[in-house]
Order: structure tokens, then sequence, then C-alpha cells
């Protein structure tokens, strides 16, 4: 699962360079339909959304629930065919978007023969997750456990509302756009917050050594969290009754909740010990996420607050948010994770160590790169285009050079998958070839002890 | 202690919480609108696309082309004109009266230069005040017959911007599906498109070669929508009038039409009770029943009218 989720990534950045490589040249690929920038974003985003994202999440909520509840993950041969139905389905709808399947709904693009193999998948593995939780022999939950479990449950009823109510029997007008941003904003907010949060409250205790610094802040995020991050999403220039976005626009403010408890509970445990970072790269990445998230978070905020002329959102300012959540946060997060997990999973040491710092850095820089001239060129934008006394087309095109600098970014940011991508098929290699090994030495220490009995 | 149970039901009523406000609300007030009237013609609205430009939209869709081009015009406001269209009978009490309105409204005006105004009616004798002033101007200047009216002009930097009338509301979107109303603005606002550039054929050339019409803009070409196709025996009608090796020529594929079409359908311009607009006050008025805000009838708009 964390193996297919890397190789997700490398293809989904192939898709991101060719998306950002668009705009230097609008003719770049132009006469391929199935290259053409409509096509490629959502590939992209879908690529990392569903084949990434999701994946890896669930592969970290089956890994603590294992762990943490001191059991081992019920039907797994079953949970391990349902994360190859829910490859089939990426592959699948990946594809249908690049055919111009796409459904047009924003986060929701993959036509609906690709989304019963992810829907079905999903709740196979969420329903032995919830069993293994069940089963669990160590009774007492730790707060990443709430996070996980919620999580869980959170998206297979946003999911199943979207389709149904979007693809299956679409309802009337903007209510599609209402519904569209309610689950774009409740997978970002809710379930990438819940299990990039749950692994944070997991991994930042267990990597440093010291104890969460207060359980009840971290339940206190919880509760916040699932309250008022449901509720965001809609922009206030939506043709919408103004009730909507008013209501939105007040519960992401108060986002600044849980944002804050994380920032106090993360800062608290690392108690200023940052010798542990270098310990631990695998700390880095997750450390590195938490800034993310709040930086991530607190922009959504500030974009509601200042956006008096309501231009912002239109931006690349919400593409750099955007960015710096999904990618800043829960791929690093996960990063952290699946660098941590893997090696005590398989049992074998992780091939290259450098070349996970080097990721670390590659990352790093990359996101840094992608989400700073976005912000800038996205804040510039804004007050260009509410002036209406300049051209559109010179607004656009002043947008160019960040865009070409968020290019480098993601030319960083992809070279460093390849490296996480190369260290994890080079650990599953080894792993295997391990397992064929001591599978041989078995194999034959048969053989010779039948080949001693027989004469 | 075992707080699976808790867990599960609060993120399911937290979950709830959310479905009831954000997917059952709306569409029960959103999604059971009917057509309305536009006022004050009265005619319905919206109507639904043609078929050629209802095709049009699948394209739109698939070529992911809402991931550049909104189709939301946002409004800051709504300011009040307030048009004079008939002098009436009892010219020096409205000449008084018209000093007192300009000098009220913060536009004070020379003797001379109002008699020259009321001399080339209809003119708009105030520009850009609130409903109150453009409301007592209106009372006041209704003497011996003249015929003031209030007009709702809608303010914005997209409106500015000529990408619109008036801001997008839910009507506009009644029959479309899929709605895409785009998220981000890498291209301008395609809401009313159709109002800007209704030629079809405009948007042929376009999409087959934006720079040519376009100088600097920053989007591809959709040359996979046209065919390069040998000449028979004349020249199709429909080819693109762009230079191509001889004998042959550029014409369009029926996605392309289909696409083009639907470009050119793209209008959402019209007066409604939820968002007033009145055309701009120097235009003379065919109707001066021009609505006064929230007075206007209608009775199939569950809609909050927009914030004054």
């Amino acid at each position: 699962m964390f193996l297919s989720a890397a190789i997700w990534l490398v293809i989904a950045s192939a898709f991101a360079l060719i998306a950002s490589i668009k705009f230097h040249s609008p003719n770049f690929l132009a006469d391929c339909p199935w290259l053409t920038y409509g096509r490629v974003w959502p590939a992209y985003t879908n690529s990392v959304l569903y084949g990434c994202c999701l994946q890896a999440g669930l592969g970290t909520i089956l890994w603590v629930f294992t762990h943490l509840g001191l059991t081992t993950l019920a039907q797994r041969g079953l949970v391990t065919l349902s994360a190859s139905f829910w490859n089939l389905g990426v592959t699948i709808g990946v594809l249908g978007i690049l055919g111009g399947d796409s459904t047009g709904f924003q986060n929701l693009e993959m036509p609906s023969y690709a989304t019963l193999f992810l829907f079905l998948s999903y709740l196979l593995i969420g329903f032995w997750a919830v069993i293994t939780f069940h089963q669990r022999r160590q009774r007492a939950l730790f707060v990443s456990q709430w996070y996980l479990f919620a999580a869980l449950f959170w998206f297979a009823w946003i999911y199943s509302t979207a389709q149904l109510l979007l693809v299956t029997f679409p309802v009337r007008g903007v209510t599609q756009s209402v519904i569209d941003w309610w689950y774009s904003d409740n997978l970002q907010v809710v379930w990438l917050g819940l299990v990039g949060l749950g692994a944070i409250f997991y991994f930042v205790p267990k990597l440093t050594g010291r104890p969460l610094y207060s359980h009840y802040l971290a339940l206190f995020t919880f509760w916040m969290l699932i309250l008022f991050g449901s509720w965001g999403g809609i922009p206030n220039t939506a043709p919408v009754p103004a009730w909507m976005p008013a209501l939105s626009a007040t519960s992401t403010v108060l986002t600044l909740l849980p944002l804050v408890a994380v920032a106090l509970n993360v800062h608290w445990t690392l108690a200023g010990d940052f010798s542990k970072l270098s310990a631990f790269p695998a700390l880095r990445f997750i450390v590195f996420g938490a800034a993310a998230f709040l930086l991530a978070g607190l922009m959504k905020i500030g974009g509601v607050l200042l956006d008096t002329n309501q231009l912002l959102h239109f931006t690349w300012f919400a593409r750099a948010r955007e960015q710096l959540y999904i990618y800043g946060f829960f791929a690093m997060v996960m990063f952290g994770t699946i660098y941590r997990v893997l090696p005590q999973l398989t049992g074998t040491e992780l091939p290259w160590p450098k070349l996970m710092r080097a990721h670390f850095w590659l990352a790093a820089a990359g996101i840094v790169l992608v989400f700073l001239p976005l912000t800038i060129g996205g804040i510039v934008e804004t007050f260009k285009l509410a002036n209406p006394a300049i051209d559109f087309v010179t607004i656009s095109k002043s947008t160019l050079p960040f865009l070409r600098v968020s290019t480098l970014g993601d030319l960083l940011i992809a070279a460093g998958h390849v490296l996480f991508a190369a260290n994890l098929i080079e650990l599953a290699h080894r792993f295997y070839k391990a397992k064929m090994a001591a599978a041989y030495a078995l194999a034959t220490a048969d053989l010779f002890k039948t080949a001693e009995v027989k004469p | 202690m075992n707080y699976g149970p808790v867990i599960f039901l609060a993120a399911f009523f937290a979950l709830a919480g959310s479905w009831f406000g954000f997917v059952l609300t709306p569409q029960m007030q959103v999604g059971h609108l009917q057509q309305t009237n536009t006022i004050p013609a009265g005619a319905l609205y919206p109507v639904a696309r043609p078929g050629l430009a209802r095709q049009g939209l699948d394209i739109y869709r698939a070529n992911g082309c809402a991931y550049c081009h909104s189709q939301q015009v946002g409004q800051i406001g709504t300011v009040c004109d307030v048009l004079l269209t008939d002098a009436g009978t009892n010219q020096p009490a409205l000449l008084e009266a018209l000093l007192k309105v300009r000098q009220d409204g913060g536009q004070p005006l020379s003797e001379a230069a109002a008699k020259q105004l009321l001399a080339a009616l209809p003119k708009p004798v105030l520009q850009g005040v609130t409903k109150e002033v453009a409301d007592t101007a209106v009372k006041a200047l209704a003497v011996g017959d003249a015929k003031p009216s209030l007009w709702l002009v809608p303010v914005g930097s997209d409106i500015a911007r000529g990408w619109g009338l008036r801001h997008s509301v839910a009507e506009d979107f009644l029959f479309d599906d899929t709605v895409m109303l785009g998220s981000q603005r890498i291209g301008p606002d395609l809401a009313n498109v159709g109002v800007r550039l209704s030629d079809p054929k405009w948007h042929l050339l376009h999409l087959y070669a934006p720079r040519s019409l376009v100088n600097g803009s920053t989007m591809p070409p959709y040359r996979f929508l046209f065919e390069k196709r040998r000449i028979e025996r004349a020249p199709t009608s429909d080819a693109l009038p762009l230079p191509a090796p001889p004998g042959y020529e550029i014409v369009p594929k029926p996605e392309a039409k289909a696409l083009a079409a639907y470009l050119a359908s793209l209008r959402a311009d019209a007066p409604l009770w939820e968002a007033p607009v009145t055309v701009p006050a120097s235009v003379p008025p065919a109707d001066t029943n021009a609505p006064a805000g929230g007075t206007a009838i209608t009775n199939s708009a569950p809609t909050n009218p927009p914030a004054k």
C-alpha cells in the first residue's frame, strides 16, 4: 500500500510537471487531447489525493490500529486484495480523466466506473480496520486512535453522499457546486486533517521519547476540528444564498482554535529539544508537516478575513494554500510515517538512509519554492484584479514569472519522489528477496531432511 | 475504558450537522428552484440552452475548461442612479428641486448647467448615490408630472471589467448539469462571455489559435478539436479563415462547434429580483418602471436578497 502510494506520487509529479510547463509555453503537448491542461491537472490532483494521500492514510490507520491495539490485522489477505482493487480504481479513474470522462466536479473527477472500485475497496479496508480496532488487546485508547477511527467513518459518508448526489442521481443547479465544496472541504480539512494529526500525535511523542504534552488539548483539537472543519469551503462569490458563504467563513475562522491547540501541543511536546530532529530524519518530515498544517490553516483563515474584494480565492494564492496543505502537511507527515514504519514492518533496514535525508531537503525546498512564489503572485494578482484599468491579459502574463519559479519547485519535489520511490522499491526488493531466501532455506532444509530420512 | 462508541457518535453527529447544513438545506432551498421572471420584462428565466450548446457543456467538462475559467461574477454592492425622463409642466419648481437634490446628493450644480440638463432629457441627474438619497431625490423631483426614476447599478471590479452586469445567482445555473463554477481565474470569467463575444465563429478561431485573436493570451490551443482536411470540390463553408497548406482546409469537428455554441450561449445578465440591475442610465429607457429594490413582485424566489 505504501509502495503504491509512492509510485502514484511519481506519476502525479510527472503530471504536475506537465501542467506546470504549460504555463511556460502554452503550445507544449497541445495537440494531444489526453495531455491538455484541463485534463492533466485533475489527473494530478486525483493521483495525489486518491493514489497517494488516501492510500498512505489508510496504511497509517491500519498500522496504528495494530500497533496501539497490540493486535494483528484482521483478514490480512482480504485487505491486501482490497488495496489492489483501490489501485485498480485509481488507475482506471486517472485514465478516465485523461480520456475526457471527468465528472467535472473538483476533487471528484473520477468517472463513476472507477469510483465503484474505490468505494467498495474503501468499505472493505475500513470494515476490517474497524474489526481490528475492535479486537484490540490494549483497551485504553490513545488520542491518535480517536482521530483515525473518526476519519475511517468520515470518508465513507462524504464520498457516498457526493457520489450519489452528484454523479448517480445528480441534484439540480448550484446545489451541485455546494455539495462539491462540502465534499472537498471535508475531505481535505477533516479527513486529511484527522489522519495527518493522528499520525503527528502518535509519532512526535514516539520519536522524541517524551509523552504528548496534553492529552486533553489533543482531544479538544479533535472536537474542534470535526465541529468547525466540516463547514468550510464555500467561496464568497458563490451564486448561492448569502447565508452559506457567511456560515462557511465563520466556521473557517473558528478553525483557529484547533490550529492553536495543535501548535501548542506539538511545541510543548518537543519542548525546545531539536536534537532529536537530526537523530531521526523521519521526525523532520513530521515536524515540517505540523508547521505546514499551521501555516496553511492560517492562510485559509487569513484568506477568508482579508478577502475584501472577493478576488483572492480566484488567484494562485488559493492554489498555494492547497499545495502547502496537501503536500507540505499531509504528504510530508506520510513520508515520515512511511520511513519510520516500513523498516519496522518488514524487518529490513532502509537501503539508502542518505537518500532519505536528500529527499527531505529536496521536498522541503521544493514546497517552499512552490508555495512562496504562488502566494506572493496570488496577492499581487488580487490587487491587479481589483483594478479594472489593468487589462486581464496583462495580469495573467504578470503571474508567469511566479509560475516559472514554482515549476522549479515542482521539479525538486519530483526528484524527491524519485528518491523516495527508489528507496521503497529497493526495500521491498530486499524484503522479498530475504523472504524468498528464508522460504528457500526452509524448503531446502525440508528437502535435506527427507533426503536424510530416505536412505 | 472503551471510547469506541463515543468517537463514533461524536463523528456521526458532527458530520450529520454539517450534512444537514450544506447538503440537505441547500437541496431544499436551491435544489427546488423554479424558473423565475425577469424584472421588469417578466420573461421566463432561465431558458434551457439549445441542444448544440448543451452538448458543448460536455466538451467544456471533458477538457476541464473550468480549471482556468470561473463562471461567477462578483459584486461588492449596488448604487443608485436617478434618471429624469420628462420635465413635466412645472419647470421652475423642477429646476429648484433639481438644484436642491444635487446639493443634498453632494453633487452641486450651477443654475445654467441645470437648465442645460433639463433641456436635454432624458438625463441622469444623480449618479452613484445610496438608496436613501435616491429615494428622497425621486420624491423631490416628482413635481408637475416630471418623471424621475430610480436605477440600480451593481458595482465591483468584475462588473467594471465588463464581465457582467450583475453578480451571478443560483437561477443562472438552473438547467445546467454539470454546474461548473470554476475556482480559479487563470483565464477571464466566462459567465457572460456570450454577451461580450456572441459569434461562435470568433470562438472557433480562438479555440484553434488563441494568440491570433488575443495578443499575449496564455490559453493553450485546442487544435485537436479541429481537423485538417483536403479540400474536395470547393472549400467548406465553416472552414476557418486561416492559412493552411495549399489544397487543405481547417474544419472544426462537431465537438468544437458544440463548444463554441456553448460559449456563445453563456449569458447571465437578466435583471432578477435577487440581482436587480437596470441598464446604465445614460441609455434612454424603453420602460420607466424600474424595480425599486425589494418592492418588486416575485413568488418563486426563495433565495435571500443580497445585502444592499
